[in-house]
């Protein structure tokens, strides 16, 4: 038996992990009480907007600001040369992420504009329709250059070099090259190769990005009110940039309206808040309108993949070799680099099976379009989809079903722990059983020959998969060893309170997937207490311990397992100070349900409020020499790998109307495998939500931009996300595989969802596109697209 | 963003609506329901000096039927056309075409004819309204006028309104029995603008067609008729319905305009899938005409 | 005058008296009150955060000015809290975890309310219609949908 599979405080009868407990701050919310950082009204409070740049790549030859000082309102324009003396720039770069490179980035144009939307001139005003105003007294005169959009040029000789101080376009660049793959290509019985084209999208968080900055001139300190992920990061890069020590400047994020790994960077409109609340000694708000939110908030995945693979006559992959190429903006974006991206394709591709050939070519290039960065999922979903288009195409070529191409591809389920050939260790993975559960839920069989005789109909229904593996619980090996101040541990503070309720603090942050529930779950079955006496605060980096927040999937499994460890910790100081005062020995006394029971008997002893009680207030009755602590701190960091993989089996089953080129979304399955299981419903949930965001990108969401990158469709009525009308319902199931790297065996879920969608997507429509002899790899699936495919356009 | 400053003027009456608006002229902008105006000033591309809001003129509101008229108020909201019985029974189409319109909350407030006055390109009602050969009701400084759908459109987000003059209502000729209509459209999700649509109306006199009006959205600048097909379809008897050869000369006729993610040639396959199932329902309903 | 006008509108039955610029939003007017669970998510009227009942039906908050609403009574999310009428509703949304960052649940609440008081029944398919007016970015739907559907099958038994 495996040592994480012992029985324990987990394992008890009442306790809360594995179960469906409600959310406490959902209440909240339903009743419309959620504070979110524009409901933050601070006296002397101003507002900014912004003059943005309409130009793609443009020298600023001269700006008038004396029309806008002149409006009503207005209490302060400011250019670049406005705050430079309270700010300094950053660069985009990572130790870790050999030869990556970037320019200096400002909070405000610096003498030139390098995408549509680059903030050049703030206003701060009363109010925001007084800033928008005078924003719009703002007159800049630019003398146009030539901007680089087309990333596949964006390398050549005659294409303008965006930063002239860095030489050239390219970014960042990453081979791998690992067992022979010549060799296997000659050998093989198939070899395929496709290209791919994943369409540049964007987060879109219904609450658009927020900050208020707070600075007290007296004090020196700068309090920042915001939608964020990660308040310590921030709180880092606040005050190494504004020249504040780090100490006087506190973030408080309270309740965040999605984020999905957007509020996770630094934005030069939100330095630029700072800077401006520097010079004024006075609160400033900025909230970015959804028009703003398009330009500015990163975007991700525009990528351009050429790949192949071979396969013997079994259908066992043997190799893959592709060459990828993204183009991330005019910056590598701080502090987390527009690298990762591009390093986790490379790193993923092909991750669910044994093939021991792989070679990939990766290059990331600037261009004059907004920035590219870290979304959920980033880099899974185009792994993902390039790894199982091969996957289909292997299988078409070799006549055999795609699950068996799979199936005899996978990694056993015993041969872990794995090394891949890109170099990633796999702890422990269940791909075999994923599939197994899914062919079985979604009725594999009776879906073909259902789609067998819909065809003789003429109606094309598909069936697609997607296997995957998703980075989960990372360790410092992600940011933390290339040099940025982006923890990986995390940690935990559980206090037992005068009424015999706990109260934790977590650095792990709440953005609405559940983790304040997660961390109560566990402190409450750690310390042994009901439920409804578990207080949890996140997100106040003057109250929580240091911790990274949320990212890379690790608020469950790195925040679980603190809680957890500091949960186990009280208990243990809970029972020394029982055992004084019951003249027990530890060892023979529990906490359960908000009491000490005789550990044997199930027996109550003693309450918790009654321990409170003489702990805080009769401590003079207490045996000499006895001290109560009844606080514990615990940390965790992950660190027996670089990242504990989850990994999952999707299928999509669908139907194209092979007139109109409508695709109609009519079943959707996932099995999953995070691990421990802590809550059903919030691990189904994240499951759901992903999905649905990786099949926007599939079917709806591009940033179309022009030649001359002028964002052609930056608006919600332009940019179409998923709606529920078109969405299935999706089916989820589990496979746990708890993690040997922590006690509490909890991996990741929040983006595995969104890493497999747009591949099961593309290979459902494929599939049903089968009968026409049309493969379509360009995301979105449009109408358009579909209709070109089957020659009809 | 917040809309640029502008003067308010709720008005009384018919004759306040336009003494404004022959003071204020192209300064002045009527507001019905505010669903398309307002997003459009929301994000500044539109600045109006003043609004002039006709919600309460009972010149503009109700719906009621005379003779083989049915008359609908510019004023009246999308949710009352959609649940209003003299709509179901007298104008079918539009009805048919309601649920189509934005989603229920927009529906609420959006109405008849301030979307018409919009005059959007993918909108469902200007083509409705053209298939159907209504009129529209003007009044400005020299009194009513009357046009009809087809000179009422005149581009893109631009009809025959002068900027001292309002739509009052649009006024419908009653379905009669031998009339069958189709509505349908192609939008990625439910209650987007559409790729392409079509309203027709066809007149289906023993079993022969009498009268068709195939009238397409979202292809072109404004609502567009496909003059030839109708042509063609003129005296054909139900079962003898060339639907290739209406198809065809939709093609000859009409070349549809490219919109961000969709081709002139993939609107065109979608137009002429539109038409086929028009035709299909011709055939099939006119039979029990 | 685009200078502030006196308006009075009722807000969850209480008289919320103000002198406002006509541009001002009703969304904005209503957080300006305090009554901040009316959201902005786009300001185009495509997102649905901001839905409020204006007598007694939704509207966009931001698509609406609040000088058109002067004498009209408006409700928002705390209204209807207040007041229980979306308790059903609301019980079943934390129920199914139909709502995971909370940004668009007060209109989605007023806005399935709104759905449930037209059609007794509403079939999947309609709910998924008439919430399509609504985003979510976090949850899928799903959720939303089933929490819908089962407060339409006990307020059907009720009646």
């Amino acid at each position: 038996m495996n040592e994480h599979l012992k029985p324990s405080v987990l394992d008890q009868p009442n306790s809360y992990v594995g179960k469906t407990v409600r959310r406490p701050n959902a209440k909240r919310l339903v009743q419309g009480q959620g504070t979110f950082v524009d409901d933050i009204e601070l006296p002397r409070m101003v507002h900014l907007a912004f003059h943005r740049s309409s130009f793609a790549h443009a020298k600023i030859v001269s700006i008038d600001t004396q029309g806008a000082l002149a409006m009503p309102g207005v209490v302060g324009v400011f250019t670049m040369d406005d705050i430079r003396e309270v700010i300094t720039p950053w660069v985009g770069v990572l130790d870790h992420l050999k030869g990556i490179k970037s320019a200096e980035q400002w909070p405000l144009a610096n003498g030139k504009v390098f995408w549509q939307g680059e903030p050049v001139v703030a206003v701060a005003a009363v109010s925001r329709a007084l800033a928008e105003d005078a924003a719009e007294q703002i007159f800049v005169e630019y003398e146009e250059l030539t901007p680089v959009t087309d990333m596949s040029t964006a390398l050549a000789p005659d294409t303008p070099v965006i930063h002239p101080e860095l030489g050239d376009n390219l970014c960042f660049h990453r081979v791998v090259d690992s067992g022979d793959v010549d060799a296997a290509f000659a050998d093989a019985a198939a070899v395929v190769e496709d290209t791919l084209h994943f369409n540049r999208h964007t987060g879109v968080a219904m609450e658009p990005r927020s900050i208020i900055c707070d600075y007290r001139t007296a004090e020196g300190e700068l309090t920042l009110y915001m939608s964020v992920q990660c308040p310590h990061m921030s709180k880092n890069i606040f005050a190494k940039h504004l020249g504040i020590d780090e100490n006087k400047v506190r973030v408080i994020c309270k309740d965040v309206g999605g984020s999905f790994g957007l509020k996770i960077h630094t934005y030069s409109d939100e330095m630029a808040a700072g800077a401006i609340a520097v010079v004024l000694g006075r609160p400033v708000k900025f909230i970015a309108d959804r028009l703003e939110s398009f330009v500015t908030d990163i975007h991700a995945r525009d990528h351009l993949v050429k790949a192949r693979a071979a396969f013997n006559s079994r259908g066992e992959l043997l190799a893959i070799d592709m060459d990828d190429l993204t183009g991330v903006g005019p910056y590598s974006v701080y502090p987390r680099t527009s690298g990762i991206e591009l390093n986790q394709v490379v790193n993923l591709t092909g991750g669910p099976y044994k093939h021991t050939s792989y070679r990939a070519d990766g290059k990331v290039v600037f261009q004059n379009k907004n920035v590219m960065c870290q979304y959920r999922g980033v880099g899974h979903p185009i792994a993902v989809a390039v790894g199982e288009h091969l996957m289909d195409l292997g299988a078409r070529k070799l006549a055999m079903d795609p699950v068996a191409v799979r199936r005899n591809s996978f990694i056993p389920d015993d041969a872990y722990p794995y090394t891949s050939p890109s170099g990633s260790i796999y702890e422990r993975q269940s791909h075999h059983q994923c599939m197994d559960k899914l062919i079985e839920i979604m009725d594999y069989a009776g879906l073909r020959s259902e789609q067998a005789r819909m065809r003789d109909r003429k109606t094309y229904r598909g069936i697609g998969f997607a296997s995957l593996i998703e980075v989960t619980n990372p360790s410092p090996a992600f940011y933390g060893v290339g040099g940025a101040r982006i923890a990986s541990q995390d940690g935990c503070t559980i206090r037992l309170d005068p009424t015999g309720g706990i109260t934790a603090t977590t650095g792990v942050t709440e953005q609405g997937q559940g983790t304040e529930t997660i961390i109560a779950q566990v402190a409450a079955t750690a310390v042994g207490v009901p439920i409804e006496q578990v207080r949890v605060l996140t997100g106040d980096t003057e109250i929580v311990p240091y911790g990274g927040g949320t990212w890379a999937s690790r608020g469950a499994g790195i925040g679980g397992e603190a809680a957890l460890q500091a949960g186990k910790a009280l208990k243990a100081n809970i029972l020394d100070l029982a055992a004084a005062i019951l003249q027990a020995k530890p060892d023979q006394l529990d906490v359960r349900g908000g009491a000490v029971v005789d550990l044997a008997t199930g027996n109550e002893r003693m309450p918790l409020s009654e321990l409170g009680r003489i702990a805080y207030f009769r401590g003079d009755t207490l045996p000499e020499g006895v001290q109560p602590e009844l606080v514990a701190t615990r940390h965790y960091t992950q660190r027996q790998f670089p990242f504990v993989f989850t990994n999952a089996a999707h299928a999509c089953h669908l139907e194209v109307d092979v007139e109109t080129g409508l695709v109609n979304l009519l079943n959707y399955w996932v099995v999953e495998d995070c691990g421990r299981v802590i809550n059903p419903k919030l691990v189904a949930e994240q499951t759901r939500g992903g999905v649905v965001q990786g099949l926007g990108p599939a079917l709806y969401e591009e940033c179309l931009y022009s030649q001359e990158g002028q964002l052609l469709n930056g608006s919600l009525a332009d940019y179409l996300v998923p709606m529920a009308a078109e969405m299935p319902d999706i089916v989820v199931d589990h496979i746990e595989t708890p993690t040997g790297t922590s006690e509490l065996g909890a991996k990741g879920v929040g983006e595995a969802g969104t890493a497999g969608a747009p591949a099961a997507v593309m290979n459902a429509i494929n599939d049903a596109l089968g009968p026409f002899g049309v493969t379509l790899t360009h995301m979105p699936f449009t109408p358009d697209k579909i209709l070109k495919g089957l020659g009809k356009a | 963003m917040k809309p640029t400053p502008f003067e308010y003027v709720r008005a009384g009456s018919l004759g306040e609506v336009l003494s404004v608006l022959e003071e204020r002229g192209d300064e002045a902008k009527v507001l019905a329901g505010g669903q398309s105006l307002i997003p459009t000033m929301n994000m500044r591309f539109a600045a109006p000096e003043v609004l002039i809001d006709i919600s309460n003129v009972a010149e503009f509101r109700g719906i009621e039927v005379r003779d083989d008229v049915l008359r609908i108020g510019a004023m009246c909201r999308h949710v009352e056309v959609l649940n209003a019985p003299e709509v179901a029974k007298h104008a079918p189409l539009i009805a048919m075409a309601m649920p189509s319109i934005a989603h229920a909350t927009i529906r609420n407030r959006g109405t008849f004819g301030g979307s018409l006055c919009h005059a959007d390109p993918a909108a469902e009602l200007p083509a409705c309204v053209l298939a159907l050969d209504a009129r529209f009701n003007i009044h400005g400084k020299t009194g009513p006028r009357s046009v009809c759908a087809q000179d009422f459109f005149l581009g893109t987000y631009m009809t025959c309104l002068a900027d001292d003059e309002v739509l009052i209502s649009v006024d419908v000729p009653t379905a009669n029995p031998e009339n069958v209509f189709f509505f349908d459209e192609v939008a990625r999700r439910k209650g987007d603008y559409a790729i392409a649509g079509l309203a027709s109306q066809a007149t289906v006199r023993d079993g022969i067609i009498a009268d068709a009006r195939l009238v397409f959205f979202a292809v072109s600048e404004v609502a567009i008729r496909a003059d030839r097909a109708e042509l063609a379809l003129q005296g054909v008897p139900l079962e003898n319905i060339d639907a290739e050869a209406i198809c065809g000369a939709i093609a000859d006729t009409i070349t549809p305009f490219d919109d961000l993610t969709t081709s002139s040639a993939a609107k065109l396959t979608m137009m002429q899938v539109l038409t086929r199932r028009a035709l299909e329902t011709f055939a099939s309903q006119g039979v029990a005409v | 005058m685009t200078s502030p006008i006196a308006i009075t509108i009722r807000v969850n039955g209480e008289p919320a008296s103000r002198a406002v610029e006509p541009r001002l939003s009703l969304a904005d007017f209503l957080r300006a009150e305090g009554y901040t669970g009316t959201h902005l998510g786009c300001e185009h009227g495509v997102c649905g955060a901001c839905t409020v009942r204006v007598e007694g039906r939704t509207a966009r908050g931001c698509l609406t000015l609040a000088i058109q609403c002067d004498g009209l009574e408006v409700e928002t999310i705390e209204g209807a809290t207040g007041n229980g009428r979306v308790a059903d509703l609301q019980e079943a949304f934390i129920e199914n975890n139909a709502l995971q960052c909370g940004f668009c649940t007060p209109g989605m609440l007023l806005t399935a309310d709104e759905l449930l008081q037209d059609t007794l029944s509403p079939s999947r398919t309609e709910i998924r219609e008439h919430l399509s007016g609504n985003y979510c970015r976090c949850t899928g739907y799903q959720s939303i949908v089933d929490a819908v559907e089962q407060v339409a099958r006990k307020r059907a038994e009720r009646s």
